[in-house]
């Protein structure tokens, strides 16, 4: 099979997307002419012209409600935040409008956006920009949030927001962006991925390492350690998409190990995999051996110093670390 | 105050009787709907906020009146002229103010929040200038998909001074949106004269200037001006595809909301009465049209009777329709799972 980089399956999505419903439009800060601040649209721009890729000036709040209010219309907009960081100065449009206008209309009205970006930590940029949002917008009924790990899930996942009728954000990882993987070939056929089908990334027996993003790879590195070293035989669940949420998956997983380590780049208070813990807990209680434990991203505001970032955020020695108090 | 006569501009001479006594209906049917929800929400019968258009439907009546079949509309929460105006009915209307089933959002998003895609009406939006990037939007699409059609986002002076309208009007410029920005000016952002809240020097509109968009100020108390100078800035939209910025000067009787018990300390009961008298875009209205010998005061009591009666009738109909039920709560949320698509069968949407 054919291997792409992260970015250019993303971008592979939307060129496909573009072409195939005239109503989808790539609009965002730098990603026409510019070709994207990470590039994920390179080409498009020469490619589609001004109707279908769209420069922005750096103005969330004005560009994103203008997308929410053309999806009302039948236009599919596909906006990127630089940083999904950047959120914050478009709070308004994101939750009280794209989240809330089908329910205040009585469902009269709907909302077709994608918003996309990368939310991580990792670069050294400080604190401002490196919010990692996935919980966050999650715990919006009316809002819809995946976070892929692979290039062949950016793909499949990007088309499957691209087509949704609700509004998705996606959340996308700089540091990924230059991974490779085997993606599917277009001419074997349409390539999506549904949202609300987790995947399992590694086979195990001994204990379950659930996680979404950047920190599915570090699950997987850890399980190699982890089976080399100490003979336990780790199963990676990727959650790929946060809500609508595969439970069926994650009980299941489970149910099979009966122990579990979260593993979630976001704070330890509320967020992602704090409700995978509550589920957990809820409705596989006696499938548990012991107590579910967590690794995120360590309790602070992310540190800007290249020294240590990488230990503030969950990283395999602290996975591999976290799992050998639990087996 | 201006002394040109509007009636005489060429979209209001185009008006016949019929359709200049259909105007003041409609703005008297706003007042009527209006006066029988304060009596309602002063009665205990409604809840949430209950925010008065009573002295500004001329904005709402004399705009849309231009709109055609690709023109389309939003404003904020003081939306129940706007509603009636684009065709709405009273019954939705005041089911919705009671938090009913056969509200026209189902009882889901109350006084602030009525939507009629059908009549090109996207709400009633609660947030002070939230709306004002999706009425750009909204005209985006329009051009977009080729349409010969423009957007009119009403806004009250209390909103320019958010962020959102002012990223909004920088892209309108900058894009060639054929979206209108109607400012509503009553004078107060809530309890907050126009003098306290923002800096200027001629007049809110006049901020268009710094983002090379055309502007205009009018008097709200004269529909025939309202219809004279909107028609301008719509037909700058549709030709040259360019926004405009209208300030509309009108007055609310009431205070913000219902619930502004204030209203009557920071302006004068003269003021008030003054405006009553003077300006109130029904009684100047109707003035002109009994001078053109299209109405008789007879025709107006009738006209006004009729209002009542139906707005009697819509307290009738919200009182009596039944409520939201339990499950109704988990609808609308997603358009996926509301129509039960195959996407909607995978993973869980909601959770307990």
């Amino acid at each position: 099979m054919r291997t792409l980089t992260y970015r250019e399956a993303l971008r592979e999505a939307m060129d496909e997307e573009l072409a195939r419903d005239e109503n989808v439009v790539i609009m965002g800060e730098e990603v026409a002419q510019y070709n994207g601040a990470y590039k994920v649209t390179q080409g498009l721009w020469d490619k589609w012209g001004d109707k279908r890729v769209v420069d922005t000036p750096i103005s969330e709040a004005g560009f994103i409600g203008m997308g929410i209010g053309a999806s009302m219309l039948g236009v599919r907009p596909v906006m990127e935040l630089m940083f999904w960081s950047f959120h914050s100065v478009a709070f308004d449009q994101l939750v009280n409008n794209a989240a809330c206008v089908r329910y205040m209309s009585g469902g009269l009205c709907h909302c077709p956006i994608v918003v996309r970006g990368p939310a991580n930590g990792g670069t050294n940029v400080g604190a401002t920009h490196s919010h990692i949002p996935e919980g966050l917008f999650a715990a919006f009924p009316g809002l819809k949030v995946c976070s892929p790990a692979t290039p062949a899930d950016a793909k499949g996942l990007m088309k499957a927001a691209i087509r949704d009728n609700d509004p998705v954000y996606v959340m996308e990882n700089t540091i990924l962006y230059g991974n490779t993987g085997e993606v599917p070939d277009p001419a074997d056929g349409d390539f999506v991925i549904p949202l609300g089908k987790a995947d399992i990334k590694r086979e195990g027996k001994d204990i379950s390492l659930i996680a979404h993003g950047r920190s599915v790879l570090h699950c997987l590195e850890a399980a190699e350690t982890l089976k080399a070293e100490h003979g336990i035989d780790a199963e990676v669940l990727d959650l790929r998409s946060i809500r609508p949420l595969d439970v069926d998956a994650i009980l299941a997983t489970v149910a099979k190990t009966h122990r579990v380590l979260l593993v979630d780049e976001s704070k330890p208070f509320g967020g992602v995999s704090a409700m995978v813990s509550h589920l957990i807990q809820e409705h596989a209680f006696d499938e548990l051996d012991g107590p579910i434990k967590r690794v995120c991203t360590i309790d602070a505001p992310a540190i800007y110093s290249k020294y240590i970032e990488n230990e503030q955020l969950p990283n395999p020695r602290r996975i591999i670390e976290k799992a050998l108090t639990m087996v | 105050m201006s002394d040109l006569n509007f009636a005489t501009s060429p979209i209001n001479q185009s008006l016949t009787p019929e359709r200049k006594i259909e105007l003041f209906t409609q703005m008297v049917r706003i007042r009527r709907f209006e006066q029988a929800a304060a009596k309602s929400y002063a009665a205990g019968e409604m809840g949430g906020f209950l925010h008065l258009y009573i002295g500004q439907e001329s904005v709402a009546v004399g705009t849309i009146s231009l709109g055609g079949a690709d023109d389309h509309y939003i404003t904020a929460y003081r939306d129940h002229g706007h509603a009636l105006a684009v065709g709405m009915g009273m019954n939705e209307c005041m089911a919705e103010m009671y938090g009913k089933q056969t509200g026209c959002s189902k009882g889901k998003g109350g006084s602030m929040h009525f939507f009629a895609p059908d009549k090109n009406f996207w709400g009633g939006h609660g947030i002070v200038a939230g709306q004002t990037p999706l009425g750009l939007g909204l005209a985006f699409a329009l051009k977009y998909q080729g349409k010969d059609g423009c957007c009119l986002c009403y806004l009250g002076d209390g909103a320019v001074n958010q962020g959102a309208f002012h990223e909004s009007l920088n892209i309108a410029s900058l894009f060639g949106i054929p979206v209108i920005y109607v400012i509503e000016n009553n004078g107060y952002s809530m309890g907050t004269s126009q003098e306290r809240s923002s800096a200027y020097t001629g007049c809110l509109a006049q901020r268009a200037e710094a983002y090379a968009i055309e502007w205009d100020v009018v008097n709200g108390s004269d529909i025939y001006e309202v219809r004279a100078k909107t028609q301008i800035a719509m037909d700058r939209a549709k030709k040259e595809s360019k926004p405009t910025v209208l300030e509309i000067d009108t007055y609310r009787y009431y205070g913000h909301s219902v619930a502004d018990a204030n209203h009557k300390k920071y302006r004068t009961p003269e003021e008030i009465q003054n405006y009553k008298d003077n300006y109130d875009p029904i009684n100047v209205f109707r003035r002109k049209l009994i001078d053109e010998g299209v109405l008789t005061e007879e025709k107006s009591d009738e006209i006004g009777k009729a209002a009542q009666e139906e707005a009697v009738a819509s307290v009738k109909f919200a009182k009596e329709a039944p409520a939201p039920t339990i499950p109704d709560i988990s609808t609308d949320v997603y358009w996926e799972t509301d129509n039960n698509t195959e996407a909607s069968k995978i993973g869980h949407h909601f959770f307990a």
